[in-house]
């Protein structure tokens, strides 16, 4: 007998762990799930080690310390030989479990794998894609740059509009009053410590149900899922046609999981880690902070909701949305568990998923925000400024110093705020281009008090050159009637207004 | 517990089946170990407790008067962008530690000092001296060089300190993030409250 199998057996008689395993990895399943569909579940228990191990091997090295997190960084991602690659590969592996994660609910969802009697499995699988979300937080936190100090800002600020006790949770979110040193801390022992272990008890016990309720069959249309019946049909599916899971259907997520794990290594090399991107201090304020992809459509949703909806929706919309996904399978325990008979289920995925993509792309974007720098870096088109009177370049002039391109466009660039000034003239007569500039509206400053009446007359004198060759400007149907000047002379060459 | 203990005695080869009264003591004092178990949990969670809150604080327990600068370093009519250490810092918390605000001087002894975050979700707003607008790089809040609501998401005007001058240095009543927390009751309703009032706004 060679050595390795002497010393396999002296262990074996010891530990007696052959029978157990050999008993639940070759559990029957039905043959129909030996699918690449069935692969999501495996391969986000192998990104969650893969993560554990990367994120091991990053604190052999990252400080917690608010002082100088941010410089341990610029350590590993500089000085030590590929620092970059393993926090690369903890970033884009963090991504991946992301997203294979909602994937593997997505696909476990539509085939009512939720259903009686694997409830409970699902509702494990509801808190391991809550705590995937929670460590995908604390670990945006811990990369401690701007984006995870205005994070924080963002996170203090949703938990001080719970009532009553929203001050005190600032608090102990922060771990004192500001976000600090102790609110690093507390978050390294959240994203390392608590809830990693978390996940790994929930992600056993997960694993724990599927092997002994069994792997959902596919779906068959007409196949009702009954209280009473279910548990002995699935029995009949499993033992008269079914197939050992290992090996007949193990190596599709052994194929999948290796994919996986070699496209998180691909993106960590190609691509490189995230960030840091600046310094996470306060006092430097030119900073334009965004989440992580994954957050992005909060991050939209909450430049969309009007005033009087947000606290209610920060505060109310999660209960609501993890009290429904946790309620599901105890109302739509029984019955068809295909999605050809699931119209609302497979429209709810797909309203989800399209939601959330439009919002993502939004958050790329942000057209709701100002363009900080296009006031001074993006200059008026040469056309918008050839053959203008000496007032209308004046105007030119007011228009780029008060910062209106920050949030109006101009030949395609600028910000995305308010519209864009391109044609403005055919829209607004020169009146109304007074107004709106004077008392703003509809989401625009007033600049009343910030400019004198000459900046006023010149800059909507250029307003008014700003429309097509072709075409007169807006003009107010009964402004004629009253110019004491030739009615048939429209009002463009109109002496500006005096004063306002 | 009761029932895995009732389940004990019906495996099969126990070499001495146990009597019920036997049981019952075995019960007894499985039960009783349980609750000494409980109580010493209890005892030492109560500990775990108190430490886990400690960033509590009692009501302004984390404000503190602190001086911003010279009277004199202010320019009337202009906006300043001041930074100052947080009166409640560790030696640990680096620049973290560091906050930053912006002074506006009125005339004479009348100054605004506002918090740098947006009253929307706390990112840090810009000032911009030409067009006389604050305006936040997140959600697009703007707001007017008193710190009133100009346009955007948020539902106030930017969060005030309380100010004093004190021997030619301006002082400010601060120490902790600002936030929208205590003021709830006004915002379900939908009412902002009034900005630009002479009562503190501060977290």
């Amino acid at each position: 007998m060679p050595w390795y199998k002497q010393t396999y057996d002296w262990v074996e008689r010891r530990v007696q762990l052959e029978g157990p395993v050999r008993e639940a990895i070759e559990h029957p399943v039905p043959r129909n799930t030996a699918s690449w569909w069935y692969v999501f579940g495996s391969a986000s228990f192998v990104l969650l080690l893969l993560q554990i191990v990367t994120g091991i091997l990053l604190a052999i090295v990252y400080v917690p310390e608010a002082g100088e997190a941010w410089n341990s960084l610029q350590v590993l991602n500089h000085q030590l030989p590929l620092g970059w690659f393993l926090r690369a590969m903890h970033g884009w592996g963090s991504n991946f479990m992301v997203a294979v994660v909602v994937i593997h609910m997505c696909q476990v969802f539509l085939f009512g794998a939720y259903k009686f009697p694997r409830e409970l499995t699902w509702v494990l699988g509801v808190f391991l894609l809550l705590m995937t979300l929670g460590m995908a937080f604390t670990g945006q936190v811990l990369r401690f740059d701007q984006d995870a100090y205005w994070g924080l800002g963002i996170g203090a600020s949703i938990s001080s509009r719970i009532p009553i006790i929203g001050g005190p949770i600032v608090h102990l979110l922060l771990g004192g009053p500001i976000i600090a040193g102790a609110t690093l801390t507390r978050f390294f022992a959240l994203h390392v410590f608590v809830i990693p272990s978390a996940m790994l008890g929930f992600a056993g016990l997960h694993t724990w149900l599927v092997i002994k309720l069994g792997i959902n069959e596919w779906p068959t249309p007409g196949r009702i899922v009954t209280r009473d019946t279910y548990i002995q049909e699935y029995h009949e599916l499993t033992h008269k046609d079914g197939i050992p899971f290992f090996p007949y259907a193990i190596w599709k997520d052994f194929v999948f999981s290796a994919g996986i794990l070699l496209a998180v290594a691909v993106c960590a090399a190609v691509f490189g880690p995230y960030g840091p991107t600046g310094q996470p201090d306060p006092t430097i304020i030119q900073t334009v902070p965004k989440p992580d992809y994954f957050f992005l459509w909060i991050y939209s949703i909450l430049s969309f909701l009007p005033v009087w909806m947000e606290t209610p929706f920060m505060l109310v919309a999660p209960v609501i949305g993890i009290g429904a996904m946790l309620a599901l399978p105890f109302i739509a325990g029984v019955g068809e568990k295909s999605w050809y008979r699931r119209p609302v289920a497979v429209l709810s995925v797909a309203i989800l998923a399209v939601a959330w993509a439009t919002l993502t792309h939004l958050a790329t974007y942000e057209p709701w925000s100002p363009k900080m720098e296009a006031w001074s870096g993006a200059a008026v088109p040469v056309k918008y400024i050839h053959n203008r009177t000496p007032l209308e370049l004046q105007g030119a002039n007011v228009l780029q110093e008060k910062q209106c391109r920050n949030c109006h466009m101009l030949g395609g660039v600028g910000g995305e705020r308010g519209p864009a000034l391109d044609g403005v003239a055919d829209r607004l007569t020169e009146d109304q281009l007074i107004r709106q500039v004077l008392q703003g509206g509809g989401n625009m400053p007033a600049y009343g008090k910030n400019l004198s009446p000459p900046q006023v007359t010149a800059l909507v004198a250029f307003l008014e050159t700003l429309h097509p060759d072709n075409e007169h400007p807006a003009v107010d149907e009964s402004r004629p009637l009253v110019e004491t000047t030739a009615v048939d002379t429209p009002a463009m060459p109109a002496p500006a207004p005096k004063g306002q | 517990m009761a029932t895995i203990v009732e389940k004990t005695p019906v495996q099969g080869d126990a070499p001495n089946p146990i009597s019920p009264k036997e049981l019952s003591r075995r019960k007894l004092l499985m039960q009783l170990g349980l609750a000494l178990n409980g109580v010493v949990a209890l005892a030492i969670a109560t500990p775990i407790i108190r430490y886990l809150l400690f960033p509590l604080k009692k009501k302004d327990g984390y404000l503190s008067w602190i001086s911003i600068g010279d009277v004199n370093d202010f320019p009337e009519g202009g906006t300043r962008l001041v930074t100052y250490r947080n009166p409640f810092t560790h030696p640990w918390d680096g620049e973290t530690g560091n906050v930053a605000a912006y002074v506006r001087r009125e005339q004479g002894n009348a100054f605004t000092v506002f918090a740098i975050n947006c009253a929307h979700l706390g990112c840090p707003v810009r000032w911009f001296e030409q067009s006389q607008l604050f305006m936040c790089p997140c959600h697009g809040g703007v707001y007017y060089s008193n710190g009133d609501r100009a346009a955007g998401p948020p539902e106030r005007g930017l969060f005030k300190y309380p100010t004093r001058v004190q021997n030619g240095k301006l002082m400010i009543d601060a120490g902790q993030i600002p936030t929208l927390a205590g003021q709830q009751a006004k915002l379900v309703k939908g009412i902002a409250p009034c900005p630009g009032t002479s009562k503190p706004t501060i977290g």
